[in-house]
């Protein structure tokens, strides 16, 4: 499902975030991602949502080259990725449906085949009921569980999620990350940055640590898949 | 299943667009209004021409000349000259009128008959009455129309009758480029204001959009709801330009009817016409869809989700 192979990533102020990186993610897994901030979490990220595209090296994500991808052609490219944030990017002036339906909305799919799925997806996170509410009226918790249902309304076969349970207190973070854990249980790829060790131990899946923009191993649930780090 | 799909969409923009004008009343009347003075004065000075056209339309084209013939020139003479400047292609109708017939005229009109009387011979010479053909009243036709009259030996004056509506017809092409100076200018200032009103608002929504960027919206899907906010705005400052030129024709038209009545006429003042409008609101639309295109193009592809 993703492929990393001796990425390096060089942003334009001269940094070098990641380092002849290599890992691959198979369909199905749940993967973390974790390090110190500033370790290349981020980077890795945005590299397989095609926010950024790698300086050397090649990231493969659902079978196609990020690399060479046409921009014409990212937009579809994105639909195939859920994207979960820190902070949720919900919009604040539209209710929660609408925010929800945001991904379903720009693919085009017929506006009762968006009904029926906003639903489900606020099913899923325990939130049907709430589709009128706007977020500010909604909980931390509750805000960061609308954009998890965002991220999966439609479907996607990967879900990436930057530090979900940055602002969230032990119980809730658990609780998304279970939440995460759910899809990844009916096939769906699921891979999560973050630096809370205590949730990495409690859901025991495989773990690539990053140090400096490379990879440091493999945590708790070490797998051969890591090809090299240097 | 896919027309549905792009219609549903199109339907989708178009209304989002329209809530958030409506959300927004004041700004919204401002530029509206901006933009409707702007198509409205173009519009206003072309119906201006329009009905200082036909209001004088008779005499807009009553271009003829009167060629006087020496006196002693034998009316056959005359007859036969006539015959010669009927078939010119640019002369449209030729009239004899005998110096006898003229004289009569003179009599009957001018009230000298008693005068005229004690005349011993006629004093007035045969003449023929030139009217040229309808596109051939232009100043360089006309001109060598008076030199193929003026070249015969047998005439003594060409009088150009109407030089007037030769000015006339002048000052009309001035104004008609006027106009035309008038739209371009103010066509550009509609594609600015709509621009600029559209940049505020890609500006004031760009956490949105970079959020539809990041779910895998299309910049053509992005874009979208911005072109229709453009065209609303053209469409609604054409409508408001209508009414501005429809109530500008109500507040003239009681004065220029007396004007006209003064003048013996019974001439009412015209509104915008089919084609007018056409244009207004044509024009209106297509200005602001490329404003806000324009304005979109430029400022769309810079917000990138992070």
């Amino acid at each position: 499902m993703i492929l990393f192979e001796r990425v390096s990533k060089r942003y334009p102020n001269g940094r070098e975030a990641l380092t002849n990186v290599s890992f691959r993610i198979d369909s199905g897994e749940m993967v973390f991602l974790t390090g110190r901030s500033g370790a290349g979490k981020s980077t890795v990220l945005k590299l397989v949502a095609l926010l950024e595209r790698p300086t050397r090296g090649t990231v493969t994500v659902n079978g196609k080259s990020t690399g060479t991808l046409k921009a014409r052609h990212i937009p579809a490219f994105r639909r195939q990725i859920g994207v979960v944030f820190q902070d949720h990017k919900l919009l604040a002036d539209r209710p929660v449906f609408d925010n929800v339906a945001l991904p379903l909305v720009v693919a085009g799919s017929p506006l009762k085949e968006v009904d029926k799925r906003v639903r489900a997806a606020l099913d899923q996170v325990g939130l049907l009921g709430k589709e009128r509410m706007l977020p500010a009226e909604l909980s931390v918790g509750e805000q960061q569980r609308v954009g998890i249902a965002r991220a999966v309304v439609s479907k996607p076969p990967l879900i990436i999620a930057d530090e979900p349970t940055g602002n969230l207190d032990p119980d809730l973070s658990l609780e998304v990350m279970r939440l995460l854990r759910r899809f990844s249980d009916v096939g769906v790829t699921v891979l999560v940055a973050t630096h809370d060790q205590h949730i990495v131990r409690e859901l025991a899946k495989r773990e690539i640590v990053l140090a400096s923009g490379e990879i440091q191993g493999e945590g708790a649930d070490a797998l051969p898949h890591v090809v090299a780090s240097k | 299943m896919r027309l549905e799909v792009y219609g549903t969409r199109h339907a989708q923009a178009l209304l989002g667009s329209l809530g958030r004008l409506q959300r927004n009343p004041l700004a919204t009347a401002l530029t509206l209004l901006v933009i409707g003075l702007a198509l409205a004065l173009p519009a206003a000075l072309g119906l201006f021409i329009t009905n200082a056209q036909s209001a004088t339309g008779g005499l807009g084209r009553a271009v003829d000349m009167s060629v006087y013939l020496q006196p002693g020139v034998p009316l056959a003479k005359a007859q036969q000259l006539a015959g010669a400047a009927r078939q010119r292609p640019d002369v449209a109708q030729v009239t004899v009128i005998a110096a006898d017939q003229g004289l009569a005229e003179f009599r009957q009109y001018s009230g000298f008959g008693a005068a005229l009387d004690a005349l011993k011979s006629n004093p007035l010479p045969n003449v023929l009455h030139v009217v040229p053909r309808r596109d051939a009243t232009g100043a360089a036709d006309l001109e060598s129309l008076r030199r193929y009259f003026a070249a015969w030996p047998e005439v003594d004056v060409v009088q150009l009758d109407t030089e007037w509506v030769l000015r006339f017809n002048a000052i009309l092409a001035v104004l008609r480029r006027l106009v035309l100076i008038a739209a371009v200018l103010l066509g550009a200032g509609v594609l600015a204001v709509v621009g600029n009103t559209i940049r505020l608002e890609i500006l004031n929504r760009r956490a949105e959009i970079e959020v539809t960027k990041l779910v895998g919206g299309s910049n053509a899907f992005v874009r979208r709801p911005f072109l229709y906010t453009g065209l609303l705005y053209g469409l609604g400052g054409a409508a408001l330009a209508w009414v501005i030129l429809e109530a500008a024709v109500l507040v003239l038209d009681q004065p220029v009817a007396t004007l006209a009545q003064l003048y013996g006429s019974r001439y009412a003042l015209a509104g915008p016409s089919g084609p007018v409008l056409g244009a207004l609101f044509g024009g209106g639309v297509a200005l602001g869809w490329l404003g806000a295109w324009i304005s979109a193009q430029r400022h769309l592809r810079s917000i990138e989700p992070q």
